[in-house]
């Protein structure tokens, strides 16, 4: 038995995803969704990216499902729950990656950062850097490092690069079974980029992803590939853990607002009068407070709130979630306006439309009406605005945990991660590798989702340039 | 022009005035003074004395709203809504829960932090309108495809990169400028280099991307073929015509932002430990002094809505086709 633990914001990640999957089986079946998605696709720029950030959605995901890891009690027969709570991820990484050091430690190295005293064969007290307690321990002699990497990071390749072509043959082997085509014929299409689709850029990524993966399972056992932080912890598994965070900022954000900004944009476009008066106060009101500024005073009220409530939390890892789903909630609150005036401006336009017209002589409800007919052809904005503020969210988080009005400090986040390495740099020898870490998962997410975003953009409307 | 002027001035009072609402809300609903002066006291072992001595030297000590103990007038005016929200549209602010003069603070910290934003803003504009302006001429070649990637790019990274990264290069290794720190005068100089020289690097691929979308629809304008028609040269077309035209939407959107110049930026300034607004914004939420918050989201909100009337005024100078009426 596994005792699961359903934290909120795994249930809002779940549902996001199921959300995701009827949308794609929806616009899979209406042509007018269909197109402009396959022109995504076709666009090779998009498709690597694409393939990409599924790949940081499945990290999100694996650490998304938590449970109370059991312990071997001597006393009972009975399985023991410990009150920690870890993810499927932690599960994985945990025989992975070598297990924690005393404190720095720089990537691959063999021996820690900061001298010790150690006692020689001799029994003499020496001052010397003494050997990692779990990376290249493996190793008898530690001048043999640069040997056993080479060695150990050929062999991964290797494997995965085989893993690649074993996982493209089954794909090709699919892909001929549906199109009833020659094997050798769809190797050569895809390899001169003959088909519609981008292929191969879709199987390029693949085998990036394949080899750094293979890679990682060869060299993590052994060595702190990244380095580790200050209390010893590898600096790779905490950049893989804080992709959830990072992407559910990016996305629940959006999530939780979208029906205020869809209700009441499209509402005040189409009913005008008192109540266009009233929403565009309410959103001119929240846009004119700095955005900085509200987020801080929330957070500030927030952190009032968990201290005078610590008790009402099970555990750390729910308090924390709590605060992850209330910066959503804040960011959501400050991200709202420019959605909601966009769409009334949208909504506007489209009341003049005949189509509307004939609704309306029919008299046809309005809310039926603003369902059916206005909801369905204002979509496209909310599509490109749900892809063009993910990054700039997942950019919002670094700094604001850098504020300290960001996600819980007990919470893995690339902006924590930063927080803590920035006074590093003053050290001698730097110690880069923290935020060398943090910045490169940023940057290849947000790259990522730049370039899908501006792809989402030129396929669903390519006029629209203020939602830049 | 003044009707028009006079009543957006007497739109932003209901607008600042949601916003007090909301930051009242905020501070006093949501949480009770109570819980602030248990949370500025320590958790733990806070007497009910304590508590209430510690509202009372701010205040606090006031209902919210209504004043049943007071006479006439002062049913209202003795609340903490009165007197720590309403003053503040005559922007007296009153003393921080430390006990300085919000005033005197603001006025003395916005210099700093203007000192830094205003240069990152017109060297930025001037940068990158260069820039984009330098792409538009290569459009459609592999340079333009090539910058746009390096936009892309340098949207992509951080903000906190560009900062630390030149923390490190210039004054780590190379030495050139002082890490963090500021001083009066000119001196300062040396600390506002490294600042200036982020903070324009920082906005740069998004600047420029964003530009080059203005000018090249510009470039597909009627007037714009009417101009090539007429013999003119591209660089006459493109600084001369397709220059005046796009900076339409580019000044008008400066414009927007200049009141807000005076708040300075909240990382920025942290980083570089220069004594502006934003570093004092930053102090107050550390040291959890909710009236400075408070002042400054009134501050802040006030100048966005003067940037939005400055917006509308613009649009009339540079763009005689628009009239306010």
């Amino acid at each position: 038995m596994i005792s699961f633990v359903f934290l909120t914001t795994d249930i809002l990640l779940f549902l996001l995803i199921a959300a995701l999957v009827a949308y794609v089986i929806y616009a899979s079946r209406h042509e007018h969704l269909a197109r402009p998605w396959k022109q995504v696709l076709c666009n090779p720029l998009a498709t690597g990216a694409a393939v990409m950030l599924s790949f940081y959605f499945l990290i999100a995901i694996l650490d998304s499902i938590h449970f109370h890891p059991t312990i071997e009690s001597p006393v009972s027969k009975d399985v023991q729950y410990s009150v920690r709570v870890s993810s499927v991820l932690d599960l994985v990484l945990g025989s992975i990656i070598a297990g924690t050091e005393k404190t720095y430690s720089a990537p691959f190295s063999v021996y820690a950062f900061s001298k010790e005293t150690l006692v020689d064969e001799g029994g003499n007290m020496i001052r010397e850097y003494p050997r990692l307690r779990h990376a290249g321990s493996h190793l008898l002699d530690p001048s043999s490092r640069l040997n056993d990497i080479l060695t150990r990071g050929a062999v991964g390749i290797g494997k995965g690069l085989l893993s690649w072509i074993f996982l493209s043959a089954i794909i090709i082997v699919l892909m001929a079974r549906t199109q009833k085509l020659a094997i050798r014929l769809i190797v050569s299409k895809i390899s001169w980029g003959q088909f519609s689709l981008p292929w191969r850029t879709f199987f390029l990524s693949l085998g990036v992803i394949c080899v750094l993966v293979a890679l990682c399972l060869h060299l993590c056992p052994y060595y702190h590939v990244l380095g580790t932080d200050q209390v010893g912890n590898d600096t790779l598994y905490q950049a893989l853990k804080s992709a959830r965070t990072g992407l559910l900022i990016g996305t629940l954000t959006t999530l939780v607002m979208l029906p205020f900004a869809v209700i009441f944009g499209v509402s005040a476009g189409y009913f005008g009068g008192w109540i266009d008066d009233f929403i565009q106060y309410i959103y001119t009101t929240l846009s004119s407070i700095p955005s900085v500024l509200l987020i801080a005073a929330s957070a500030l009220m927030l952190e009032v709130y968990l201290s005078n409530n610590a008790d009402t939390f099970v555990s750390v890892t729910a308090r924390a979630d709590l605060r992850l789903l209330c910066l959503c909630l804040i960011l959501g609150v400050t991200t709202w306006t420019g959605l909601c005036r966009y769409l009334r401006a949208e909504t506007l336009k489209l009341r003049e439309s005949s189509y509307i017209d004939a609704s309306r002589a029919f008299g046809v409800a309005p809310w039926t009406t603003i369902w059916k007919h206005v909801i369905p052809n204002v979509m496209h904005i909310v599509t490109i605005s749900i892809v063009l503020d993910f990054s700039g969210l997942v950019l919002a988080e670094a700094a604001l945990s850098y504020l300290n009005i960001g996600v819980d400090p007990s919470m893995e986040s690339w902006g924590n991660m930063i927080n803590g390495a920035r006074l590093e740099l003053a050290r001698e020898p730097v110690v880069w590798w923290s935020l060398f870490a943090a910045f490169i998962f940023m940057f290849v997410l947000v790259l990522s989702a730049n370039v899908f975003a501006d792809a989402v953009r030129d396929a669903f409307d390519p006029r629209i340039r203020e939602l830049n | 022009m003044s009707s028009y002027l006079l009543r957006r001035v007497l739109y932003a009072f209901p607008i600042l005035l949601g916003v007090n609402i909301i930051t009242f809300f905020l501070f006093f609903v949501v949480n009770s003074p109570d819980d602030m002066a248990r949370m500025h006291l320590g958790n733990k072992y806070v007497t009910v004395d304590a508590i209430e001595k510690w509202k009372s030297e701010r205040g606090y000590d006031r209902p919210l709203f209504f004043n049943a103990e007071e006479e006439g007038r002062k049913k209202i005016l003795n609340t903490i809504f009165y007197t720590k929200t309403v003053k503040l549209f005559v922007f007296d602010f009153g003393q921080s829960d430390s006990g300085r003069d919000i005033g005197y603070d603001v006025s003395e910290r916005m210099w700093p932090s203007l000192m830094i934003t205003l240069p990152i803003l017109i060297l930025g504009l001037f940068l990158t309108i260069s820039l984009a302006l330098a792409i538009a001429f290569f459009r459609a070649t592999y340079l333009d495809t090539f910058a746009v990637v390096m936009c892309v790019c340098m949207m992509s990274i951080s903000g906190l990169f560009y900062i630390i990264g030149g923390q490190y290069l210039f004054s780590k290794l190379l030495k050139i400028v002082p890490i963090s720190g500021f001083d009066d005068g000119f001196l300062a100089i040396k600390f506002l280099l490294l600042p200036i020289i982020v903070g324009v690097v920082g906005g740069l691929g998004n600047g420029t991307r964003w530009y080059r979308t203005i000018f090249l629809e510009e470039i597909n304008r009627d007037y714009v073929r009417t101009a090539r028609s007429k013999g003119l040269s591209e660089k006459v077309v493109l600084y001369v015509h397709v220059l005046r035209n796009g900076m339409i939407p580019i000044l008008t959107g400066v414009v927007a932002l200049l009141p807000s110049l005076f708040l300075g930026s909240l990382i920025t300034e942290a980083f570089f430990g220069i004594p502006g607004l934003g570093s004092y914004t930053i102090e107050a939420i550390q040291s959890q002094d909710f009236s400075i918050v408070r002042a400054m989201v009134f501050l802040g909100s006030a100048l966005y809505i003067l940037g939005l009337v400055l917006t509308d005024v613009s649009y009339t100078f540079v763009d005689p086709r628009i009239s306010l009426s």
